[in-house]
């Protein structure tokens, strides 16, 4: 059933998911006040929502990018980039002219062909970038009071909740890229879950990008009232291929009173090639407030793509005996490089959160872990429990873990663990004497180290997850 | 059906393997005794193909076919199967998973269909039987916490499902309580056919009580200095090696 589901979903995307209004959607590259007005006119906003894009983008002229993260970064020019989706130029006409590496691994993650040709880029009159997706469900959801649409559409349709909640957990000033994306952001998702209602099916977006030099600037907003549920999956297992492109996201979500929300990530940004040239940079700023009494946030994320990723999906626990957790495999290979964490930040009485980080390096990729665990001096009893493991194959790799701690009330029980391993030849030859070659011996062997993990996604993602984890690694050892 | 001829092989550039000679057809029973350190343990691990050794001289052949030209996975496919003298722990992978994906493997190297999973399991169940392994074992990761007997137990399982056509026990004894040891020798017998063949790696006699071997060979320094019927093993049990030692040496 669930994966049923799941298919029809995704095709439901595809199929009517994107809006073509090609000749008027042409924004010249390059970064401006006149371009934030262009953006904000183009999608017909109301005045609230300039005034908060052109109070970013002010903002973000006195900001400088952050330094600090594990990573190198070449110097970013952001006045040569298209700050709204431009149509692909070049688009290849059919699957005969992409790149046949990449035909190989949609089969092996056994993707059909119409869904190929449109995350490749082929040209189809119904691929567009950064125009957000609709579901087909809407109806069934809206019968319940759910609402799941487009940020854009919730601009228009639904101005008191967006004005609320938006920038409530991130407000614009957080940091520059979430000061860019508020400025410059092209669309994302909307979701509100009324009081009491839990939500019978997963809610799924896959974002894409498509277009050269078009940068991506989704922004998500997730809303659970008092004593309601929802499980949202971000992403998509079939890699996503693009140029240096530069991707600054936001998640907020906001956990009300004996609500649950569950925000499950697979990210498979084009990495870059065997080299290190190309592949997307991914900053991100995700973070959610429980806001209520015994609320629950949970953030389960699988990161295999991108050539940078700058994340630390992260939680406010501010209302009482609220808890929240953190599951994270994150792979590099090649030269790809991340600083991904969390923040789990302790305010109301009697909060825990749970951290489990796997992070799995090979190649000449850099791995970082990197987490803040705070508790404020009126958080009585909060509960910290971290662990953190790496694993190394191959000696050209790095795995880095930067934990810090705040703990300013006596009550309060923080353990942090955390171990760095190679991938054991033993076991390798183990598995090659059973028969079993070395490529899926290593895929194997890490699946079952990411398995905590993998074991916290819905059933229908983890299976491909599992498959992701082992392609990515392809080549890494032997 | 495995002929090795002459075989030199080293491990950090130290020579084990001096010139060992070897004969194995269908049928038999082999046991491989010897003092510690005359090469037992390499020898296994260079017919299942352990990138650690090197071999500098001599050939095998398995069924015609050159075993020193295939991948370990290939020899293991081609059905030679090494119950190693410290099975591996593999945490997280559990032991259905890691034997449906080994059969499956055997299976398309011999243009055979997967395993549909209820035959699988069938499968599974029965040759748990064999070994008398429980139904929680097979349900946990690759030995991850298992006993020192329920590890050996787990090879022998293994090799129950992947019919190998010759075996290979590197010290199946070692580490096993009586009981676990009859278990284990149990599984092994009644694996035995006429189309299949075991050389049994092993320090004491004790085993050959229960898996009784065609030949006995003496390893030592390197090379098979005596061969016998299973008599040679309790002469050895009960005089040691040094008369051995003695008479190669004196040569």
């Amino acid at each position: 059933m669930s994966e049923e589901l799941l298919d029809q979903v995704t095709q439901a995307d595809y199929k009517y998911g994107f809006v073509t209004d090609i000749e008027t959607d042409i924004i010249p590259i390059g970064l401006s006040e006149e371009v934030v007005r262009l953006i904000s006119s183009k999608k017909n906003e109301p005045e609230w929502m300039l005034e908060f894009r052109l109070k970013a983008y002010r903002h973000w002229l006195t900001m400088e990018m952050p330094e600090w993260a594990h990573l190198k970064i070449p110097a970013i020019d952001y006045q040569s980039i298209a700050y709204y989706a431009a149509p692909r130029k070049n688009a290849p006409q059919s699957l005969d002219e992409v790149d046949p590496e990449l035909l190989k691994t949609f089969d092996k993650l056994g993707i059909s062909m119409e869904e190929q040709k449109m995350l490749s880029g082929v040209a189809v009159d119904v691929v567009m970038d950064s125009v957000s997706v609709k579901t087909t469900f809407k109806e069934s959801l809206a019968e319940l009071g759910i609402i799941f649409c487009s940020f854009s559409e919730a601009v228009e349709n639904h101005p008191e909740l967006v004005q609320k909640y938006m920038g409530s957990v991130v407000p614009y000033a957080d940091n520059f890229f979430a000061t860019l994306n508020c400025a410059v952001f092209s669309d994302g998702s909307f979701v509100y879950i009324p009081k009491g209602v839990r939500c019978p099916m997963e809610l799924s977006t896959y974002f894409r990008i498509n277009a050269i030099n078009t940068g991506q600037f989704e922004r998500t907003l997730i809303v659970a009232d008092d004593d309601s549920y929802v499980s949202y999956l971000e992403g998509c297992t079939a890699p996503m291929r693009d140029e240096n492109q530069l991707h600054a996201a936001i998640v907020e979500i906001i956990v009300m009173n004996n609500a649950e929300v569950k925000y499950s990530t697979v990210q498979n940004w084009y990495p870059g090639d065997k080299n290190g040239v190309g592949g997307i940079y991914n900053f991100v700023t995700k973070r959610g407030i429980c806001k209520g009494v015994n609320s629950k946030l949970s953030w389960t994320q699988v990161e295999t793509g991108s050539a940078v990723t700058w994340k630390y999906p992260s939680c406010i626990l501010l209302g009482d005996n609220s808890s929240a957790e953190f599951y994270s495999v994150a792979v590099t290979n090649h030269h790809q490089q991340a600083d991904t964490g969390t923040k789990m930040l302790h305010i109301g009485k009697n909060t825990s959160s749970h951290i489990l980080s796997k992070g799995i390096s090979a190649g000449q990729s850099q791995n970082s872990y990197r987490g803040l665990v705070r508790v404020n001096p009126k958080a009585e009893n909060a509960r910290n429990y971290s662990q953190c493991d790496s694993l190394l194959l191959g000696d050209k790799c790095g795995a880095h873990t930067f934990p810090y701690m705040e703990v300013n009330n006596d009550t309060a029980i923080i353990e942090h663990e955390a171990t760095t391993s190679k991938i054991n030849e033993d076991q390798i030859f183990y598995c090659n004497q059973r028969g079993i070659s070395t490529e899926d011996a290593v895929g194997l062997i890490v699946n079952g180290y990411a398995k905590e993990v993998l074991n916290q996604l819905p059933m229908e993602f983890a299976v491909e997850a599992q498959k992701l984890l082992q392609i990515t690694l392809e080549g890494s050892v032997g | 059906m495995l002929e090795i001829k002459n075989l030199h092989a080293n491990i950090n550039g130290k020579e084990i393997l001096k010139g060992l000679d070897l004969v194995v057809r269908p049928g038999e029973v082999h046991a491989i005794m010897g003092p510690n350190g005359a090469g037992k343990s390499t020898l296994a691990s260079v017919l299942s193909g352990n990138q650690a050794y090197e071999v500098t001289k001599g050939e095998i052949t398995f069924y015609e076919k050159d075993l020193l030209e295939m991948s370990p996975e290939n020899r293991s496919r081609e059905g030679i199967f090494l119950s190693f003298q410290y099975p591996v722990e593999i945490p997280g992978v559990s032991m259905v998973n890691f034997m449906r994906t080994a059969i499956n493997e055997h299976r398309k190297y011999k243009n055979m269909e997967a395993l549909s999973a209820t035959d699988f399991l069938r499968t599974m169940r029965e040759k748990k039987e064999l070994v008398e392994m429980d139904n929680k074992l097979a349900n946990r990761s690759v030995n991850e916490g298992f006993s020192g007997g329920e590890k050996k137990r787990n090879e022998i399982f293994q090799m129950a499902m992947l019919d190998p056509r010759l075996s290979i026990l590197d010290e199946t004894d070692s580490g096993l309580d009586i009981d676990a040891l009859r278990i284990v020798a149990n599984g092994v017998n009644k694996l035995k056919r006429a189309d299949n063949a075991s050389i049994v790696i092993t320090h004491y006699q004790r085993l050959l009580d229960y898996i009784v071997p065609d030949f006995v060979h003496v390893l030592y320094n390197g090379r098979i200095v005596k061969t016998g019927g299973k008599e040679l093993a309790l002469e050895l049990e009960e005089k040691g090696y040094d008369w051995i030692k003695k008479e190669v040496d004196g040569e």
